[in-house]
């Protein structure tokens, strides 16, 4: 069985309740969401904001590499990678990932999968702006 | 016949394009050759921009939109991009 396949970097705010539709199929007992936040503290420092940039052309085809990839090895029905740019401000999200599949084994294994695979290897990079002012582009 | 190109472009993103300034390298090709490897490149780009020297280690190489090992060839006209340790998510 194929895999409905979308991805997409924009600058708009993730919609949870978009994204869980997308995956929505009666024939999916499982239906997983994983968003990734922006998170106010790191060690002693105080995140005011994270931004995001991407070598576009190249970051959208890895994640359909990794796309591709996962459908290869999990039964999943219904896939969606989402990577916002720009300003994500403390507690948005700037990355989602969403996957249904008749059972859950798959999508419990799929998504977390993606999400490492996808911090190693897809050209997105975000600076941090902590609540002194500073700026530092993440050294992970 | 082929023309060789004397200068070549690098995309530049993130902490790379902070520390130099701007957001693509043209680098002059001191010795113009028809076959450069992604080593050769990362010198010419230390060359060109000292400042990155620090950083360029922890770099990958971008060739027409896919990860290159730096023992490849860089094929003439294609894009390239220097790829920091990447943070998405």
């Amino acid at each position: 069985m194929t895999c409905a396949v979308t991805i997409e970097l924009t600058t708009e705010p993730l919609d949870p309740s978009v994204l869980l539709q997308r995956i929505a199929d009666p024939d999916c007992g499982a239906q997983l969401l994983f968003l990734g936040c922006t998170r106010k503290t790191t060690g002693d420092r105080t995140t005011d904001r994270l931004t995001y940039q991407a070598y576009d052309a190249m970051a959208r085809a890895e994640l359909q590499q990794l796309a591709d990839q996962a459908t290869a090895q999990w039964p999943l029905r219904h896939l969606a990678l989402q990577h916002r740019l720009g300003v994500v401000a403390v507690g948005e999200a700037s990355v989602a990932v969403a996957a249904s599949s008749p059972h859950r084994r798959a999508v419990m294994e799929a998504v977390p999968w993606l999400m490492d695979r996808l911090k190693e290897t897809v050209p997105i990079w975000k600076q941090e702006t902590y609540s002194d002012g500073s700026t530092e582009w993440v050294h992970p | 016949m082929t023309t060789v190109n004397p200068e070549i472009r690098i995309l530049l993103f993130a902490a790379a394009a902070e520390i130099a300034g701007t957001d693509q390298l043209q680098l002059p090709l001191e010795h113009p050759t028809s076959t450069l490897s992604g080593q050769q490149l990362f010198a010419a780009i230390t060359s060109a921009c000292p400042e990155l020297a620090e950083l360029l280690p922890s770099c990958r190489l971008a060739v027409d939109g896919k990860f290159a090992a730096l023992a490849d060839e860089v094929p003439p006209q294609s894009e390239l991009a220097l790829i920091p340790p990447v943070s998405g998510g």
